[in-house]
């Protein structure tokens, strides 16, 4: 089993391989559609951003989250449609040095070729493997930007083996979604 | 002790928590069998962490996908305007005590109320029937497959080789956005809207269930085939297991129409329906609720 440990560096990802499958530990958040556009806007207005974004390892998901007394728990979280935020994404990894996305179902050619120029892979998770993702994402770190709701939100886990999870874009511009499409037989 | 009557929001409870939390089984043997004749080592790591996750959701009694969905339900037999009400407030506990994540908001301002309510919310179709009992479906659709969806008007002329151009377009175009293996709805004639309204109720077809209609039922195996050697495989990572099903319904057409829609389920096609009977009893099963 290779777990990697974040905050990962430029040179973690860039070892990658195409097609690996490895699990992650350490600091991971959460990010959908409304948490890249209020993250674009503050950086924007010169606003200060929740700390965790830069560098980090994000993962597109939006969790079902249970509050426990003054803290909160994790009941299922698997990842969500990436492409949803290939609008937003070229630029949330320029502005913020993300190195390493999960997602499900892979990201335009325009985010792989940002991710080339800044060091920055896509991590496959099983899509709807909810329970299996959410047991390496027990310990809640905190969330930010709650008014967005339970999914949008930004949540904060520290990762404990969370995956298993494909290199399905690599730091150098190679597609795994791209390779089945152009080969697909209909 | 007397034991009472549940209320239809108590059972409306019941549902979502088995629908969500319980794949139907012939979903997991379809899963199975792929896994069995799977090749590719990625996409065998994909049914593998799929089938770990239906056990765990189920030990634990936690919905199997945090996606969990628009709840969209089917009443048919003998019912009220009130059971409307009842379903709603059902909605609303589950949301709270399963937990569901609280998926409704505003279209616009993608405000988010907290609760899966709001204005059309949740889905309901009603077909009253002389039936003395009261039948409740539901099927909670994730947006990943629903945000799949099309419809084509095609010719006429265009027939069946354009029907099943556009089915195998559809799914292949879907990529791994669908969360693959998917199971294929597909409605064919009708209305626009009642095109779309039968692929999506084709979802509620168990897949050990064979199509009456013996000239879907060969559509229904082409596709299986077909679809499955393309490559595109689990999350479209590729492999030899894009779909688990293909259910078709048809209904008659305006002469100049050709209508197909398709609705994609993702590997987490749920479903749950109870049957409760003039006596009050209620019986809860995963089968076909149509």
């Amino acid at each position: 089993m290779k777990v990697l440990q974040a905050p990962l560096s430029e040179n973690d990802v860039r070892s990658l391989r195409l097609g690996e499958i490895v699990y992650i530990s350490g600091p991971v958040i959460t990010g959908r559609d409304e948490m890249h556009i209020r993250a674009l806007e503050y950086a924007k207005d010169g606003k200060a951003v929740p700390s965790g974004i830069n560098g980090s390892v994000l993962y597109h998901c939006g969790p079902i989250m249970k509050k426990d007394g003054d803290s909160w728990a994790v009941v299922a979280a698997g990842p969500t449609t990436s492409a949803r935020m290939n609008s937003l994404e070229a630029e949330m990894i320029s502005v913020f040095d993300i190195r390493a996305i999960i997602g499900k179902g892979g990201m335009s050619t325009e985010t792989s070729e940002t991710m080339k120029t800044t060091g920055c892979v896509y991590l496959a998770a099983t899509g709807g493997a909810a329970v299996t993702l959410a047991e390496g994402l027990s310990s809640v770190v905190g969330v930010e930007w709650l008014d967005l709701g339970m999914p949008e939100a930004m949540w904060k886990f520290n990762a404990n083996r969370l995956g298993p999870l494909v290199v399905a874009m690599d730091a150098e511009g190679n597609s795994l979604y791209e390779a089945v499409r152009r080969s697909l037989k209909r | 002790m007397i034991k009472l009557p549940e209320t239809i929001e108590e059972v409306v409870v019941k549902l979502l928590r088995i629908a969500n939390t319980r794949l139907p089984s012939d979903i997991g043997w379809a899963l199975e069998a792929s896994a069995g004749w799977e090749t590719n080592e990625i996409a065998y790591s994909q049914l593998g962490c799929i089938m770990d996750n239906i056990k765990k959701a189920e030990y634990l009694g936690k919905p199997m996908c945090q996606d969990t969905g628009i709840p969209v339900f089917y009443v048919s037999g003998k019912f009220d305007s009130s059971i409307a009400r009842s379903i709603e407030c059902g909605v609303r506990r589950a949301t709270q005590t399963i937990p569901l994540r609280p998926n409704t908001v505003d279209p616009l301002t993608r405000r988010n109320a907290g609760d899966n309510l709001g204005a059309g919310m949740p889905i309901i179709h009603y077909r009253p029937t002389n039936d003395e009992f009261t039948e409740i479906t539901v099927l909670p659709k994730g947006a990943g497959s629903e945000n799949m969806t099309k419809l084509k008007m095609l010719d006429p002329a265009d027939g069946i080789t354009g029907v099943k151009k556009f089915i195998v377009d559809s799914v292949l175009d879907a990529g791994g956005r669908p969360c693959p293996p998917t199971v294929v709805g597909v409605g064919i004639g009708g209305t626009a809207d009642r095109c779309i309204e039968m692929a999506k109720e084709a979802l509620l077809v168990p897949l050990d269930r064979s199509n009456d209609d013996p000239d879907l039922k060969q559509l229904e195996e082409e596709l299986f085939v077909k679809l499955n050697a393309s490559g595109l495989g689990p999350m479209g990572l590729g492999g030899d297991t894009t779909v688990l099903g293909v259910n078709i319904k048809k209904m008659c057409c305006h002469t100049a129409s050709l209508p197909v829609a398709v609705n994609i389920g993702c590997w987490a096609t749920r479903r749950a329906t109870a049957r409760i009977g003039k006596d009050g009893t209620v019986e809860y099963s995963q089968g076909d609720g149509q």
